[in-house]
């Protein structure tokens, strides 16, 4: 892991990157909130709402390989749901014989399916375009306009900093321990006991030197003047195209459904 | 989103003609033993740039977290005449530009801009004040154009400039830095010699690196085993090598 | 590219809106107990103690140890968490993992984030740390043991919180999915234990006085032990239940009307009178969803209010 991969955001000129972040995590949610209503076999809402996150995609100048490469990320929920298709009441479409089970597949089954990995698939990509367009200290800044617990998102800001300082020290234990690994006489490197042993070494050595990191980071931020409230600057204010565009968005979603459920 | 709470730092009047850091007879024992301060007593004035050198465990670091109260010892220290006492520790941290040697633990923010941002802010000071400020520090370690950019990404050289911008954002009276050189190419230990060389602040600067003592540092205090051995003109110093090598230092 | 430790973090889509609204709802009250306890306990440290922990335990999940035929296993890090940090910071610390690893990688949906929050935050760390607590005032081995079990039977709470929370929304079938995750966290489970005991044997050689920093031990207080005991009771009796008999499971579910219920459209929850406006049919749907939203928000806000209040005074 290096530096870079912690950083979802793609750089860019575009209505979308300028939009301010609170409106674009409501939008966020209300677009996957909308995904979600949309019923089995919606073939026309899921359409439409396909549409408007390439529509989307095209206006943040985002490329659409990006987006889409790493939109098929859900596969142990897959092969869960899987099994919908020969549980669900319907008209049979298919059996299998295993053994002595007997495996029916049915319509409804097959389209409940396929529908939730539809809707999951566009609710990924809408989370997608939100990191892509927002920096990760906007998101926790706009989460805290929106009335989110100020600690929380002050801890989601530290975590954030700190991530890719502590993720490096954790590689360099993994490295420190594959650079060992070849010395270790056969019996004892395929003990399961011994090699949590050496695991829970790692973590630990990385817990006591994270939790010295964070006195001296307390000590850090009393020396210039932290006295227990964390202050920060207000960097986000809402111009009127942030709410035309929030409307706009809000209308949009209500369109897909509206035509969803009146064809 | 509105500043939580307003609070105006306590407006003392510092005494001109005081120094800018006096010591007197200062003790500190840790738990175990180390590092302790047996008696540390000197004064900085306005305008002076101090060297502080001295082995590991002689107590350089120890010595620096009492300037601002981190750490409490026995003795007094004050600063431009306030005591660094406890209903002091705001203004005192004001004052002092404490940094640190790992600049990792100073920059704390996910950004350049907040990090900087963050003294003056604590300060109580109005955002405006406090975004002309990251401005000016930023342009006086050379780093402008660098308040968007995220605190991880940086080098070392670079996160060691930041880290000083995030003290002189508060104006201090005083700039305190352990081992600025440590850890740095000589490309990036140039640059930094530079910074120091041009920045006006009165200036104490615990470091094992001799020759940047040699060229920036008209006087110099040798710490070993929490006393001082040695306080005076570095030129004059430095025609003593058996002093030096007593306490572990070698000539440049 | 970045993979969860394990297959608990829920994608969008996979639950019904009702679950995800409730679980919301819970994850709330009980990261705003956790602000308000953890408030009083760590006071100004809080903030840099638990950021940088959130980035450890993230790095910790990093670190693996080979299981068996090229599979590793991972630590998840509740219960290591709760027993370092103290329940309510634990607590803290988790949720921010799980958030951001949802906010920023897309490991786990936004709408779901909730009841992720719920399964990894909140029930691993307080299952965990409950169990724990229970040996608290034995020999460091017989702590350490229960260190290991209350990790266990972490991950296996929350295996089988989230497998109610599919089987609930109609995504899978009780007789797949109750076996299914909790035979894999039991494995998983076993491997959480391990990681986490030789952890704690780690830091109890090196640095003892370092867990004594939140005084946990001496702020024990005897509140815990029985919700503790009885929750780690009910979750090893519920998972082999629920495994061996899920169809009797979906039986009592059905004759209780809990699985109509959570798979409902929302306007059938709402009576007829309340949106009648614009009609039958799901366009309604659509405000309801809204209007179910927005009650969340506006319950986060006076809990948040409740908070600040109880903060000052």
């Amino acid at each position: 892991m290096n530096a870079s991969s912690l950083d979802r955001y793609q750089r860019a000129e575009s209505l979308i990157h300028q939009l301010d972040p609170r409106i674009k995590i409501l939008l966020s949610m209300l677009f996957i909130l909308s995904n979600v209503l949309l019923p089995d076999g919606a073939a026309i809402g899921f359409f439409l709402s396909w549409m408007l996150i390439l529509l989307i995609n095209i206006i943040s100048k985002l490329q659409l390989s990006f987006i889409l490469k790493r939109s098929f990320i859900a596969l142990p929920f897959t092969l869960a749901a899987i099994t919908v298709i020969f549980t669900l009441p319907g008209e049979t479409i298919a059996e299998w014989e295993i053994g002595s089970w007997v495996l029916t597949a049915t319509d409804s089954g097959l389209l409940r399916f396929l529908s939730i990995l539809v809707r999951s698939w566009l609710s990924v990509q809408v989370a997608i375009l939100l990191t892509a367009t927002t920096t990760f200290p906007d998101i926790a800044h706009s989460l805290r306009h929106l009335h989110f617990p100020k600690i929380l998102i002050s801890i989601l800001s530290f975590m954030y900093r700190y991530l890719f300082v502590l993720s490096e020290e954790a590689q360099r234990l993994l490295k420190a321990r594959a650079a060992r690994a070849a010395r270790i006489p056969k019996e004892k490197a395929r003990s399961f006991l011994w090699q949590a042993k050496v695991a829970g070494n790692m973590v630990g050595q990385l817990f006591v030197r994270s939790l010295e990191r964070s006195e001296r980071v307390y000590s850090a931020m009393q020396a210039r003047g932290f006295r227990g409230q964390f202050l920060t600057l207000s960097p986000h204010h809402l111009r009127n195209k942030d709410y035309l565009i929030g409307v706009i968005g809000f209308t949009l979603l209500m369109s897909i459904q509206f035509i969803q459920f009146n064809i | 989103m509105p500043i939580l709470h307003q609070d105006s730092v306590k407006k003392h009047r510092l005494k001109k003609d005081a120094s800018i850091l006096e010591v007197i007879d200062l003790r500190h024992d840790y738990p175990d033993g180390n590092q302790a301060l047996n008696g540390i007593s000197l004064k900085i004035n306005r305008g002076e740039k101090v060297a502080l050198v001295g082995p590991n465990g002689s107590g350089k670091s120890t010595l620096m977290l009492h300037t601002n109260g981190l750490l409490k010892g026995d003795g007094s220290i004050s600063i431009s005449g306030l005591d660094v006492v406890e209903e002091n520790y705001s203004t005192v941290r004001a004052l002092v530009g404490l940094v640190f040697q790992n600049p990792d633990d100073q920059l704390f923010s996910p950004t350049v801009f907040e990090d900087v941002a963050f003294g003056p802010l604590h300060m109580g000071l109005d955002e405006k004040i406090v975004k002309t400020r990251v401005q000016n520090a930023l342009k006086q370690v050379n780093m402008v154009g660098y308040a968007q950019r995220y605190s991880y990404h940086l080098s070392v050289g670079e996160k060691k400039r930041i880290a000083i911008a995030t003290v002189l954002s508060m104006e201090p009276e005083i700039l305190i830095l352990d081992e600025p050189t440590a850890g740095l190419d000589p490309r990036a230990r140039r640059s930094l010699l530079e910074l120091l060389r041009k920045l006006p602040q009165t200036m104490l600067v615990a470091t094992h690196d001799m020759l940047m003592v040699k060229e920036l540092f008209h006087r110099m205090i040798v710490l070993d085993e929490g006393l001082v051995v040695a306080d005076g003109l570095t030129k004059d110093i430095f025609k003593d090598p058996d002093l030096l090598e007593a306490h572990g230092l070698e000539m440049p | 590219m970045y993979l969860s430790p394990t297959p608990l973090h829920i994608p969008d889509g996979f639950l019904s809106i009702l679950i995800s609204i409730l679980f919301w709802a819970i994850s709330i009250i009980f990261v705003g107990l956790a602000i308000c306890r953890s408030q009083k306990e760590l006071e100004d440290r809080q903030i840099p103690l638990m950021g940088v922990m959130a980035a450890f335990i993230f790095a910790a999940q990093m670190i693996n140890f080979p299981v068996a035929g090229g599979t590793s296993g991972h630590l998840l890090g509740g219960a290591l968490a709760a027993i370092t940090l103290g329940p309510w910071a634990g607590i803290l610390v988790m949720t921010s993992v799980v958030a951001l690893q949802g906010l920023l990688f897309q490991d786990g949906g936004l709408l779901v984030m909730g009841a992720n929050i719920f399964n990894m935050g909140i029930l691993t760390t307080l299952v965990g740390y409950s169990f724990y607590r229970i040996a608290i005032h034995q020999k460091k081995n017989i702590r350490l043991a229960s260190a290991g079990i209350a990790a266990f039977l972490g991950v296996l709470a929350a295996a089988l919180m989230t497998a109610i929370q599919l089987w609930l929304s109609g995504t899978s079938p009780a007789k797949i999915v109750f076996p299914a995750m909790l035979g894999i966290h039991s494995l998983i489970g076993i491997g959480e234990a391990l990681i986490t005991v030789a952890t704690l044997g780690f830091i109890y050689k090196v640095r003892p006085t370092i867990l004594s920093l939140q005084n946990i031990e001496e702020k024990a207080k005897k509140g815990w032990v029985i919700p503790g005991f009885t929750i780690a009771i009910l979750v090893v009796l519920l998972s082999p239940l629920a495994s061996t008999n899920p169809d009797g499971l979906e039986k009592v579910a059905n004759e209780l009307g809990f699985i109509e219920l959570s798979q409902a459209s929302i306007f059938e929850i709402f009576p007829d009178y309340i949106l009648p406006i614009f009609g039958d049919g799901n366009f309604s749907n659509i405000f309801a969803g809204i209007i179910g939203l927005l009650l969340v928000g506006l319950f986060a806000y006076f809990i948040g209010k409740f908070i600040n209040k109880r903060k000052t005074s």
